[in-house]
């Protein structure tokens, strides 16, 4: 398949049609905006939404006996652990929606080994295996609060829906393996920040064991994530033909 | 190329296979494709969807046609899903929205230049002056939500100003009903044009309604909503212009032969070489299902279908820009409003339309909202003031 540099029939500049931009910007003097106001207008509409949302979801209440009197206890210290089964849920959804990230890619540069002959098979599946492995980190730490971890959290619903447009790009056979390892690096990029926070989080809750196990997985996404900017750089080096 | 209705038999029915590797073929390139390829694949697939939605009416109402109709519905929807599906994921909704009424302005402008009726040539640039307006509008909300330009889809063919102001569309039902042109004596052209328009108006509602509530933003979501109201009213308007004494097997043949017309339209003009190939083999497809209706007609109805079809097709629908064209029809029509079947000035307009509006209108129009003070730019509205330095 060609480089996404190839150069080709692009369509969707004013300089592949300008005789028709000159008409349009002829067609916006005669026909001109019949409402005043400029974009800050939406910002009143949009208002009494805000106002008046509800939020897209809740942190489930404890579902076991242990779990409420953890919850108790915490509260008794003024701290709300409903924080940490969000984030920690957040992170187990991530992960286990990266580990498909990690497939789709593994799946496409199967394939296409010759677009990126500088990848490690072996170290994508490394990886994969480790982002895998963090499901059940962050599945035992919400077990061990007494929290369900097949449940849907807010925070696993924002990632979700933030993560839509990676595995768009990943699996679309038309986007490359340069293109497919953009999308991973984004969600290293806020898998390895994720992981900090939640380090933070853990201790300041007091689960110092918890945040020691989570300190290991960053140290993991550490190296995913440089592996990542190196492949990137020498990839669009390579293509760019920089040595 | 001449195709004859009444005796060109295409491929058979029984012919027509195939397999799901084959009705998800590779996508076209929204940023390479002609904007006229893509306004074809919207449009056929409006086409394929009005077959479907026809055949199954039809099927509800005579027993006796089930078993043909289901047989050729099945072939119906497989090539409806190989022409939808050749739109690309990375082109979204709110893109692909761009592409439908690029299709609702070119589309109708063609026909209604075509038109050799002159009270349904009105009424599709009744029409088209709402659509050429909703352009505009989802154009704004493309720019000042995502930041991207609606002519990286239109590219260059398609004015975006506003037109007849979407928040004066909202009319009295009674407003949107036509007169229908007369089965007997309505050129087969007139009655391919309002097949034709339909099935375009009838997607574009279906399609907005099903992707209004994919958006977060409540802008998108009441702009969704507004719109989709006016497409339910281009639906009653085009569906009203049908002469509704054709019986149903003449219907069924004119949706044969609408499709026909179509697929042939495409044929000839399509300047991708695969998806024309795709044309020209679902062209062949719709001959052979004009034929099976034909042989239906004969056997099961008794009737000669030579009394509803004409044997040859009329020039191809105009797939090319009608940018004068249409500014001609919004420098003299866009103050007509609607009176039951006619078209009055707007001060004409009825109390039960006005009465309407108001209500609709009483919390706003986000039609109004989204484009308040918007123009098109080069580039966008954000890019404006680089491409003015440009220009000086």
């Amino acid at each position: 398949m060609k480089s996404p540099q190839s150069m080709g029939m692009n369509r969707t500049g004013i300089d592949q049609a300008p005789e028709g931009a000159e008409e349009m910007t002829r067609a916006v003097q005669e026909f001109p905006p019949r409402s005043e106001g400029n974009e800050r207008t939406m910002v009143q509409l949009r208002a009494p939404y805000l106002d008046t949302a509800d939020p897209v979801g809740t942190v489930p209440l404890p579902g076991t006996l242990k779990g409420a009197a953890k919850s108790g206890m915490q509260k008794l210290m003024g701290r709300h652990d409903e924080v940490l089964i969000d984030k920690l849920g957040g992170r187990l959804a991530f992960e286990r929606t990266g580990t498909r990230l990690y497939d789709a890619l593994i799946g496409k540069y199967m394939s296409r080994r010759d677009e990126a002959a500088m990848l490690s098979l072996e170290q994508l599946q490394q990886f994969r295996a480790e982002e895998a492995a963090h499901i059940g980190l962050c599945w035992d730490a919400l077990r061990q609060l007494g929290a369900d971890p097949t449940c849907v959290t807010p925070m696993a619903d924002t990632n979700a829906v933030a993560s839509i447009g990676l595995m768009q790009v990943i699996t679309d056979p038309r986007m490359t393996v340069a293109q497919s390892l953009h999308a991973i690096h984004v969600a290293e990029l806020a898998d390895n920040d994720g992981w900090q926070l939640l380090i933070k989080l853990a201790r300041g809750m007091g689960q110092d064991d918890m945040a020691g196990r989570f300190q290991m997985a960053l140290e993991e996404e550490d190296k995913h994530l440089a592996a990542l900017r190196t492949w990137m750089e020498q990839i669009c080096m390579a293509e760019a033909g920089i040595r | 190329m001449a195709i004859n209705l009444l005796s060109d038999k295409g491929t058979p029915v029984d012919r027509q296979h195939f397999t799901w590797q084959d009705l998800v073929q590779k996508p076209i390139s929204k940023m390479n494709v002609d904007a006229f390829t893509r306004v074809r694949i919207i449009l056929m697939n409006g086409i394929e969807s009005e077959s479907v939605r026809f055949s199954h009416a039809c099927a509800r109402m005579n027993k006796e046609l089930q078993g043909y109709l289901a047989r050729v519905r099945r072939k119906e929807q497989h090539q409806q899903t190989v022409v939808n599906w050749l739109l690309p994921a990375d082109q979204s909704p709110l893109e692909t929205t761009i592409g439908y009424e690029q299709v609702a302005i070119e589309v109708t402008a063609a026909l209604a230049k075509a038109e050799p009726d002159p009270y349904i040539a009105q009424v599709l640039r009744y029409g088209l002056l709402e659509d050429f307006d909703h352009l505009y509008r989802y154009a704004a909300l493309l720019d000042r939500l995502q930041g991207i330009d609606a002519n990286t889809i239109t590219q260059g063919y398609t004015d975006i100003v506003p037109g007849r102001p979407t928040i004066d569309e909202h009319r009295d039902p009674l407003d949107d009903l036509r007169e229908h042109y007369d089965k007997r004596k309505a050129a087969p052209l007139t009655k391919l044009h309002a097949y034709t328009i339909l099935a375009g108006e009838h997607q574009t509602h279906d399609y907005y309604m099903h992707y209004g509530p994919w958006f977060s933003d409540p802008v998108a979501r009441q702009l969704y909503a507004e719109i989709a109201s006016i497409e339910e009213q281009h639906v009653t308007q085009y569906e009203s212009i049908i002469d509704p004494t054709e019986s149903w097997i003449e219907k069924w043949l004119l949706h044969e032969a609408n499709e026909v017309y179509n697929y042939y339209s495409c044929v000839e003009q399509e300047t991708d070489s695969r998806v024309k190939g795709i044309w020209e083999r679902f062209l062949d497809y719709e001959l052979g299902h004009l034929q099976f209706a034909i042989d239906v007609c004969k056997h099961v109805e008794r009737r000669d279908p030579a009394e509803y079809l004409p044997q040859t097709l009329p020039n191809p629908i105009a797939y090319e820009s009608h940018r004068e064209y249409v500014r001609q029809v919004l420098r003299d029509e866009v103050d007509l409003r609607a009176d039951g079947t006619q078209f009055v000035n707007k001060n004409q307009e009825p109390e039960r339309s006005l009465n309407y509006r108001r209500q609709m209108n009483a919390d706003g129009s986000p039609t109004e909202t989204v484009a308040a003070g918007w123009r098109w730019t080069a580039g966008g509205e954000l890019a404006g003031a680089k491409g003015l330095k440009e220009a000086a």
